[in-house]
């Protein structure tokens, strides 16, 4: 059924017209790789005759160590009282203390649920617009229109959030274009960008604004490969157009809208962290403080590195938890979730 | 058989724009809404835009007239750019953030490349590993350690805190990985026979057949540079170091619109001065997305979304 949207996603396709070369050095798989070389000799021979791709490494891998690994490493300062002069070596060992502090910590209590409030507001309001806006493009026969709206929709995402809230700002702020003419009409101004109420509002309308263009061009690239003598078949079978979209569109588009979601999932607690910085004076601590806002202006502002890295931290395993269970889930589903293929 | 954005159906592409005989016309309703929703898309994006552009644009009596914002400037002046260009903070700002993207993204293409080529044959480990790295990519080391470390390398206040955190992104190295896989392992196999080495092969053989997902990534690169603004946010302390989107943010979005800020006294309204600035962070990528437009549409990064 599905099983063109499962296969091997292709890069262009001239590039594929050579067969598999060698083995398969990580065993098998429906997926077939070229290999050059299979492993086979000694580790010394084969240390020597990988020289050069290893020294080709060392650049990207002395950046993970610098930038990833052992930032990871420094998550340890969650557990230390932290003292600058003190260094990572010398500071007291607090044990789960921080944590204690944290969960006590109404601040924190509130950026923890305010990031959970958004997160829905943003999986149940942004998810499905790029979905809806790729089925309705593909729908379009002309592709002139097709070409014009799409050039448009994908332009946001390339736009920095400094410039979106800018933009925003100048349309719907206090001072701005829709004030403006609202106040000519003798209407009251409407605090769109500043009422903390309805920023969860803004919010997702800034995200649509900004992502949902963009986020359309996967959705797209399943629809391409969904085969049309389906369609064609399902039409002489004499049915619909709803009846297509449900038995042929959806079950076609279920892995990508399935590896979205947990990769969504994963990152949930990353609401948009430049959006809501830039954005936290404007509306107020209060709607715009989430996990990673809190981390910020306690740990770096406010100089508490180790409730700063203990919020972090938190933070971190969280995401971790509820990216392994969604791709669990997504097993469970049948669905391949992130990496399953690879690694099988 | 695999398929691609695009690659797959030219009949959709523009050859023969003809509705399938199968496919019924949809109904009046369905087209209207499916009219209006694009229209309404569009011009919310497109508005906002020309608003600022407009704006920057407009003379002083004009803006006067239509009380701070206007969508057609009536008689286009540069005054307001001249203004800007006047003090040193914009030009500052502009070159440090030119700085950073062109050195930025030479280090960041140069590290991606290597690596995804390193990766993309056997070596001493399989695939195994490097999927165990990626895995971890998924994951971030959290904002307070990466501020220590940049500390730690005393990187604060300087240009090298904006460039070398950025200089490797997962998902570039997972696009230009899996198109180097899919280079023809016979054309390396016998640039090896012939006696070169894997520098050479990238050199001579990987890199030319891959000049579409270089250039794709350099520009995701380059567009990540040029847009980043928390990093300076972090880092930066000294305002002659400022990139152009903290200048952007400090000036602009945090509201206070102070020209002297800018190191000028103002004749034009703030407004345009403001939107001046808007109109010089958002040019240069105005000027590159027709390229990225042209090469994302290629399928060079959708068929990597799962790779």
């Amino acid at each position: 059924m599905n099983s063109t949207t499962e296969q091997a996603p292709a890069l262009p396709v001239a590039r594929r017209v050579a067969g598999p070369a060698g083995g398969n050095a990580s065993g098998s798989g429906p997926r077939k790789r070229k290999r050059i070389r299979v492993p086979q000799q000694s580790f010394r021979s084969r240390l020597r005759r990988d020289k050069q791709m290893l020294l080709m490494m060392l650049p990207g891998v002395a950046f993970l160590l610098l930038f990833f690994y052992i930032p990871i490493l420094g998550n340890v300062i969650a557990f230390q009282d932290y003292q600058p002069y003190l260094g990572i070596g010398d500071s007291l060992w607090v044990g789960w203390q921080n944590f204690v502090d944290l969960f006590g910590n109404p601040d924190f209590v509130h950026a923890f649920w305010n990031t959970l409030y958004l997160a829905a507001w943003q999986l149940v309001f942004l998810f499905p617009v790029p979905l809806v806006l790729a089925l309705i493009v593909d729908s379009l026969i002309s592709t002139r229109v097709r070409r014009i709206f799409q050039s448009i929709a994908y332009l946001p995402h390339f736009l920095s959030w400094v410039l979106v809230i800018a933009f925003f700002q100048q349309m719907l702020g206090g001072a701005g274009f829709v004030n403006n003419l609202l106040r000519d009409w003798g209407m009251d101004p409407i605090p769109f960008m500043t009422n903390p109420e309805t920023f969860p509002v803004m919010v997702v309308v800034q995200m649509i604004w900004k992502d949902a263009g963009w986020a359309m061009i996967i959705f797209l690239a399943a629809l391409a490969s969904i085969d049309n003598s389906l369609y064609e078949a399902a039409a002489a079978d004499g049915a619909g157009r709803w009846r297509r979209m449900w038995h042929i569109t959806l079950p076609g588009l279920r892995p990508v809208i399935v590896l979205l979601l947990i990769l969504r999932i994963g990152d949930i607690l990353s609401v948009g962290f430049e959006q809501f910085i830039l954005q936290r004076d404007a509306v107020g601590a209060g709607a715009a403080e989430v996990l990673d806002t809190f981390t910020y202006y306690t740990g770096v502002v406010g100089g508490g590195w180790s409730s700063g890295a203990a919020a972090g931290l938190a933070k971190g395993l969280v995401s971790a938890l509820l990216i392994y269970g969604a791709n669990k889930l997504a097993h469970r589903f049948g669905e391949d979730g992130i990496f399953a293929k690879q690694v099988r | 058989m695999a398929t691609t954005f695009f690659t797959r159906k030219p009949r959709e592409l523009s050859y023969n724009p003809k509705r399938p005989v199968w496919k019924e016309k949809p109904s009046a309703l369905y087209q209207t809404v499916k009219v209006v929703v694009l229209i309404v898309f569009s011009v919310s994006i497109l508005t906002p835009i020309l608003l600022v552009v407009s704006t920057s644009l407009a003379d002083t009596e004009q803006l006067v007239k239509a009380g701070g914002f206007v969508l057609w400037p009536e008689r286009p002046t540069l005054e307001a750019y001249a203004t800007i260009f006047k003090g040193p903070m914009v030009l500052q700002s502009l070159g440090v953030s030119m700085l950073v993207t062109a050195v930025g993204t030479i280090l960041a293409l140069f590290v991606t490349i290597t690596m995804a080529y390193a990766t993309s044959r056997t070596v001493l480990f399989g695939r195994p590993v490097v999927l165990a790295v990626l895995f971890t990519l998924l994951f971030a080391p959290g904002l307070i350690p990466s501020f220590l470390m940049i500390r730690q390398l005393g990187l604060l206040d300087s240009l090298w805190s904006l460039i070398l955190p950025g200089i490797f992104g997962a998902f570039n190295f997972v696009v230009m990985r899996s198109f180097f896989m899919n280079i023809s392992g016979e054309l390396i196999e016998s640039a090896r026979i012939d006696g070169a080495n894997d520098w050479q092969i990238l050199w001579r053989i990987v890199m030319p057949l891959s000049k579409a997902v270089i250039a794709v990534v350099g520009l995701f690169y380059a567009v990540g540079f040029w847009n980043s603004f928390f990093n300076a946010l972090l880092y930066i302390n000294d305002h002659s170091k400022w990139p152009i989107q903290l200048l952007l943010r400090n000036f602009v979005v945090q509201g206070s619109g102070a020209a002297d800020q800018l190191g000028i006294t103002t004749t034009p309204p703030p407004q345009s001065i403001q939107m001046a600035v808007v109109v010089v962070a958002l040019v240069p990528i105005l000027m590159v997305y027709p390229f990225l437009q042209k090469h994302f549409s290629k399928g060079v990064i959708t068929g990597a979304v799962k790779g």
